[in-house]
């Protein structure tokens, strides 16, 4: 720890920790709409912006949709470009989204999670960053404003690593996290500055010595080598993110892997969590070990690319184990996390009983007793055998 | 690396990251006339060298030499008539013609 660099400790809510972090990275380009819950993110850049306080190119569009093609246009270009938004307005990127990864445009875009309409709702559930799970963009979530803002540093270096070239999504909690008041230690601009570095692109399309058409149509004989590109890149991306972790912690003292193991060692009854709910699940995995249950907590961090492997040796020793998804998949089985950890664990020796809890769509609270509740339910099955019901509605009036 | 002979296509290792062209100008190379059902079918006595057709031809498939239509290159020519189309109407030099009905192949 002695190699950390010092660092100023500050009360931010998530968006003034993803502000920060943006200003600190000072993007050529950004590119962005305003939307419940990120409007603090864009509105706080916007500032720095007018104030001189960054050398960004600040792009005002009159949607997500143009957000996004913007942003295509400017990374392609050369340019080092971000964005953010929420919900509706991610949903309005959607077929962009696809488009940067296609192009391999690493564009770095904080996701304040919130509801899909409809019915309209401005409060926290990931239905909206899951539903582009598979969009081929790399997708960091975060539990509080501290790793938010430490993702998003790391993020583009993760982005434009010369071997990924991924665009990469950082997630937190809207309102939850985006709108609370946390405290937090940040670096020096000039820290940040260095971390991040220059960034060297691929192709620029400014670079008029080296033309370069971006855009061309691939037909049946070259889509696919076209698109099996994207995937080896997305198998490449773990120890990337691993190794820019490993240097993030040598820097701050900070060290984040591909997800956090809390007592997962001996666990017999495990909860996997992501963004803020984490935080709650620990705490009441802490309090139960106090009273000798051997349980434990597996957040994750990382989702795209999904470490399955890791994820099922991390639950090696459980018997019992509850995904919660604060998104539903309406799929019949359960939400898009659930059915994840379910492929991890299928070629597991050790493979535990499996159930999912879907709870806080639309920003419906979870709290200490809820996953207390979760824990019981994973002790009886765990003594008893069985599953008697793989997904529960939790929080749900009948 | 697989071994391929000339004019084989890439594997997914050899491309260019991000679906990207990195030669200038080799769409020539992309031989786009067996796309075509209709024929532009020219008059060189009707035509008055307006070069009309020249201009509008989205493919650079109408061929000038000396300042007059010397050939249509048909290995690009992918038959959408607007040469035809834009043709001034007392002149009518370029017909469509289905491919099929084609007897005489220039």
């Amino acid at each position: 720890m002695s190699t950390t660099v010092a660092q100023e400790r500050v009360a931010l809510t998530g968006n003034e920790a993803v502000a920060l972090a943006m200003k600190q990275i000072n993007p050529d380009v950004v590119a962005a709409y305003p939307i419940t819950p990120q409007t603090d993110i864009v509105q706080y850049f916007s500032t720095f912006v007018a104030d001189g306080k960054v050398k960004t190119e600040f792009v005002t569009v009159e949607s997500e949709h143009s957000a996004m093609s913007c942003c295509i246009g400017s990374e392609a270009a050369g340019a080092r470009t971000m964005t953010a938004t929420s919900s509706q307005g991610l949903a309005l990127m959607w077929e962009m989204l696809y488009i940067a990864a296609g192009f391999r445009l690493p564009i770095v875009m904080p996701v304040v999670n919130r509801a899909l309409s409809a019915p309209i709702n401005i409060h926290c559930d990931h239905s909206d960053s899951m539903g582009a799970r598979d969009s081929g963009w790399i997708q960091l979530y975060s539990e509080n404003a501290q790793e938010v803002y430490d993702n998003t540093i790391q993020a583009v270096r993760i982005a434009e690593h010369p071997d990924i070239l991924l665009p990469v999504m950082v997630c937190q909690d809207g309102f939850v996290i985006s709108h609370s008041l946390q405290n937090l230690q940040v670096l020096p601009d000039e820290e940040v500055a260095r971390f991040v570095g220059e960034f060297t692109p691929r192709h620029p399309l400014l670079d008029v010595s080296q033309p370069v058409t971006y855009g061309a149509l691939f037909l049946p004989d070259y889509y696919f080598e076209a698109r099996r590109q994207i995937a080896d890149a997305m198998g490449r991306a773990a120890p990337v993110i691993e190794q820019v972790g490993e240097e993030y912690a040598r820097l701050t003292g900070r060290r984040y892997g591909l997800f956090e193991a809390h007592r997962l060692e001996d666990a017999e009854v495990a909860v996997v969590a992501i963004n803020s709910a984490a935080g709650t699940a620990r705490a009441v995995a802490d309090s139960l070990r106090k009273q000798g249950v051997r349980a434990g907590v597996l957040r994750i961090r990382l989702f795209r690319p999904w470490p399955w492997r890791e994820i099922a040796q991390a639950l090696a020793s459980a018997k019992a184990v509850a995904v919660m998804d604060r998104a539903d998949g309406l799929c019949a089985l359960g939400g898009p996390l659930y059915t994840e950890v379910r492929s991890a664990l299928y070629d597991s020796s050790s493979r535990p009983a499996l159930v999912n809890y879907i709870y806080g769509l639309g920003g419906r609270d979870v709290g200490l007793e809820d996953i207390e509740g979760i824990f019981r339910d994973l002790l009886h099955i765990k003594d008893e055998g069985g599953v008697a019901q793989p997904v529960t509605y939790l929080g749900l009036r009948e | 690396m697989t071994e391929r002979k000339p004019g084989e296509p890439l594997g997914w290792r050899e491309m260019p990251v991000g679906a990207v062209i990195l030669e200038a100008g080799n769409a020539t190379r992309y031989q786009t006339g067996d796309w075509r059902s209709l024929r532009p079918e020219w008059s060189q006595e009707k035509c008055i060298q307006c070069l009309f057709c020249w201009v509008y031809c989205p493919d650079a498939a109408i061929i000038v030499k000396d300042g007059k239509i010397a050939e249509f290159d048909f290995e690009h020519c992918k038959g959408c008539g607007i040469c035809a189309q834009e043709c001034p109407p007392k002149v009518k030099a370029i017909k469509m013609v289905p491919e099929e009905e084609v007897t005489e192949v220039s």
